[in-house]
């Protein structure tokens, strides 16, 4: 067993999608928001959605790391980055994040920037090895997922007694998100789409486990199913999501048993409260303010934090008006009502972040989708 | 971001790293995150580091479980 092709079987995947086809009651509507990125790519890259009953619709919320960070942030990088003494170590797909009037790191290391491409937080521990006369500095951003290869990066930084590496903290936490999208009162303006269940994020919850979700599931009495990105996985979940909501329980279920227990990966969650704590809030691309959304680095390691060593000034830019990410990422739009999709924003040109990574919305739905518009305007 | 793989363990290295396979194609990645892993473990991966181990049973279970519901759905009346 190789974990991955077991789980793409199309004969049970059509199996699948008749028993949600037979559950589903044809009077009722089921909305089920997926909130994570890989889940988005998942549903758009095996078509899933052509499988599920008219009446069961997929909503994409807003999962993916490089689609939420808000284009300041991007500008606070750059900035760094120009400076000559400065490495400026990055996930890939950061790089082509727009920030305001069309900057991005891309363009940045054109310009002779210092800006390197990293696999891993190892890497960048390395390269500051490598340049001990020199600040390096690594972008930090995601979910629950990749703050503890942060967590460990630092832990090896002091070890190592490495004097020049620093780390600028973009990480985020999922639960407020998806508190924030139901609850908001700053989100008014955009609109609110009704969600009657969560498909719960895979690797997110590989970190933080089942249990921070059954405040939610209680509080605000919407199902959640943990699911894994295969494609098995993604319907076997949406058939326990319908069966949740025809039987009115409003439960945390664990699709995903294979990796995914209730109290997680305690080793990882030591490793983030040891040198991590809350901020007061954080700024989403899509979502505003999310309050206690976001870490920074406690005290103890502020040598450690690029925000305060680096001297760096907090810049706020307003998006494209024309574009639609916000409203795309909190599933009350979808891609094609944005009139900026699919002319002037493609993935090589992106204007906003629901088009730079292969987790966004748009971009899913550029590369896997367009075919269904056209169908969709020949019925019409 | 997101899109993490299964890897199979292939060779533990000192300083909490480990050298994965994932269909042959061999990888370093940093195990500083998992606790008494073994050769032959499969892992979940992501940018670098292992997150987690995969239980081979549950996953067992999980498939048969997708087989039974799939069935049922072909026995449904569609």
């Amino acid at each position: 067993m190789k974990y991955a092709d077991e789980f793409r079987d199309k004969e049970i995947a059509l199996g699948l999608a008749k028993a949600i086809r037979a559950e589903a009651d044809p009077q009722k509507l089921y909305r089920f928001m997926e909130f994570c990125g890989g889940h988005t790519h998942a549903i758009s890259r095996y078509g899933l959605e052509d499988m599920l009953p008219k009446n069961v619709r997929m909503i994409h919320g807003p999962g993916c790391p490089v689609c939420v960070l808000p284009a300041g942030r991007i500008d606070m990088a750059i900035r760094l980055a120009e400076r000559p003494d400065v490495i400026l170590c990055v996930y890939g797909d950061l790089m082509r994040v727009p920030g305001s009037q069309g900057a991005s790191l891309l363009k940045a290391k054109a310009r002779g920037a210092d800006i390197r491409m990293v696999y891993s937080t190892i890497d960048a521990i390395r390269i500051a090895q490598d340049n001990a006369g020199r600040e390096v500095v690594f972008f930090a951003i995601g979910f629950e997922t990749t703050t503890p290869p942060t967590a460990v990066m630092i832990r090896l930084a002091q070890k190592k007694q490495l004097e020049n590496v620093t780390v600028f903290c973009n990480h985020v936490l999922t639960p407020p998100a998806m508190q924030n999208i139901l609850e908001s009162p700053d989100i008014r303006n955009i609109g609110r789409i009704e969600i009657d269940g969560f498909v719960g994020p895979a690797h997110v919850s590989t970190i933080i486990g089942t249990a921070p979700y059954e405040f939610f599931a209680e509080e605000f009495g919407k199902p959640v199913v943990i699911a894994g990105f295969e494609p098995l996985d993604m319907m076997q979940a949406i058939l326990m999501l319908v069966r949740q909501v025809n039987e009115d329980r409003h439960e945390v279920e664990n699709q995903y048993s294979r990796a995914v227990n209730r109290d997680g990966n305690l080793r990882a969650k030591e490793e983030v409260s040891d040198i991590f704590e809350l901020r007061d809030q954080f700024e989403w691309r899509g979502l505003g303010q999310v309050p206690y959304s976001g870490l920074k680095l406690k005290r103890a390691y502020a040598i450690y934090d690029a925000e305060l060593r680096c001297d760096m000034h907090e810049l706020r830019v307003d998006d494209n008006p024309a574009c639609e990410c916000g409203a795309i990422l909190r599933g009350v739009k979808k891609p094609v009502d944005c009139k900026l999709f699919g002319t002037v924003c493609t993935p090589e040109t992106p204007m906003g972040s629901c088009m730079v990574s292969s987790e966004g919305g748009c971009a899913a739905h550029w590369t896997y989708g367009r075919f269904r518009d056209h169908q969709q305007r020949r019925v019409s | 971001m997101c899109l993490a793989i299964p890897a199979e363990v292939t060779k533990l290295l000192p300083d909490e790293m480990a050298i994965v396979s994932i269909d042959g194609v061999r990888k370093e990645i940093s195990v500083a995150l998992i606790e008494n892993l073994a050769v032959g473990d499969y892992v979940i991966i992501h940018v670098g580091y292992a997150l987690t181990k995969i239980d081979p049973e549950e996953a067992m279970r999980t498939l048969e479980l997708q087989r039974e519901l799939s069935a049922e759905g072909q026995g449904a009346a569609s």
